[in-house]
């Protein structure tokens, strides 16, 4: 015997859509839609299902892949807000902010380059470095 | 001592949708479908990758007597917010295994993604068990 799908499945799907596809402009109504829910119910069901509403939720993995960038690459602040789809560099620095207690240049500088951690081959960097 | 892992029991939700899922989309192979009419209809269904002797057991969570139904909705939803475990698998080319699925209809929560260990991405079964698929560094 198969029960009804549980409803958390859909909003599953709404989170899943969040994770995948969070560079684009995504908005609650359209996580709404992929949880087949109507948006009035959706943020109410999302936070009972997850802990969280959907715009927090989808908010934090955009900061959390900034922070991964500005880990990992030299791009500017200003490139890497627009590259996880926020589109307010103001916001975007107030929000990172509260999650990780400090701007997203000090967090850069609180972490080794990214030139030391890319792997990049010795021979290519010795070729590039070489003095002429 | 225990000598081999042979079967990983996987909750799903619906066992037809899941035999397909796994084997046709994912390429498993089916390694047991027996119905036991005496133990309410009980289904023990496995599938394995070829090549592979360990199977998953894809099994419905049963009601009473083994799990009242509270606890029974309870698994159901977990299994259905993702919170219920997951499978992780390796692959050659994650990037052609990602185009391969995809066309399939799979949902991917997560497109290639490079990782200090190498190249991965995440996708689920229908049932919501989050699977997870990487290119491992050399």
């Amino acid at each position: 015997m198969v029960t009804p799908v549980p409803t958390a499945r859909h909003l599953l799907r709404a989170r899943d859509l969040a994770d995948a596809r969070y560079r684009e402009p995504l908005d609650v109504a359209t996580l709404a839609r992929a949880a087949h829910v109507s948006p009035a119910h959706f943020t109410r069901e999302f936070r009972r299902a997850f802990g969280e509403t959907p715009h927090r939720y989808l908010l934090t993995r955009r900061l959390e892949r900034a922070a991964a960038l500005l880990r990992n690459t030299d791009r500017s602040v200003a490139d890497i807000c627009l590259s996880v789809g926020l589109t307010s560099v103001g916001s975007f620095t107030t929000s990172f902010g509260k999650l990780y207690g400090m701007s997203p240049t000090a967090y850069r500088a609180a972490h080794p380059p990214a030139s030391n951690r890319a792997r990049i081959p010795t021979c290519v960097l010795q070729a590039y470095a070489r003095r002429h | 001592m225990l000598k081999q892992l042979t079967n990983v029991n996987v909750w799903v939700h619906d066992q037809d949708e899941a035999l397909a899922f796994y084997t046709e989309t994912l390429g498993f192979e089916l390694r047991d479908d027996v119905t036991v009419a005496e133990m309410g209809n009980f289904r023990w269904l496995t599938v394995g990758l070829p090549g592979q002797d360990v199977a998953l057991a894809l099994l419905a969570v049963p009601g009473p007597p083994v799990f009242d139904d509270e606890t029974r909705a309870a698994i159901d939803t977990l299994v259905a917010k993702g919170a219920a475990g997951g499978l992780f698998f390796s692959t050659d080319d994650v990037h052609k295994t990602y185009e391969e699925l995809k066309s399939k209809g799979v949902e991917f929560s997560q497109e290639p993604t490079q990782q200090p260990y190498g190249i991965d991405a995440g996708f689920r079964d229908p049932s919501g068990n989050q699977m997870r698929v990487a290119q491992l560094s050399e």
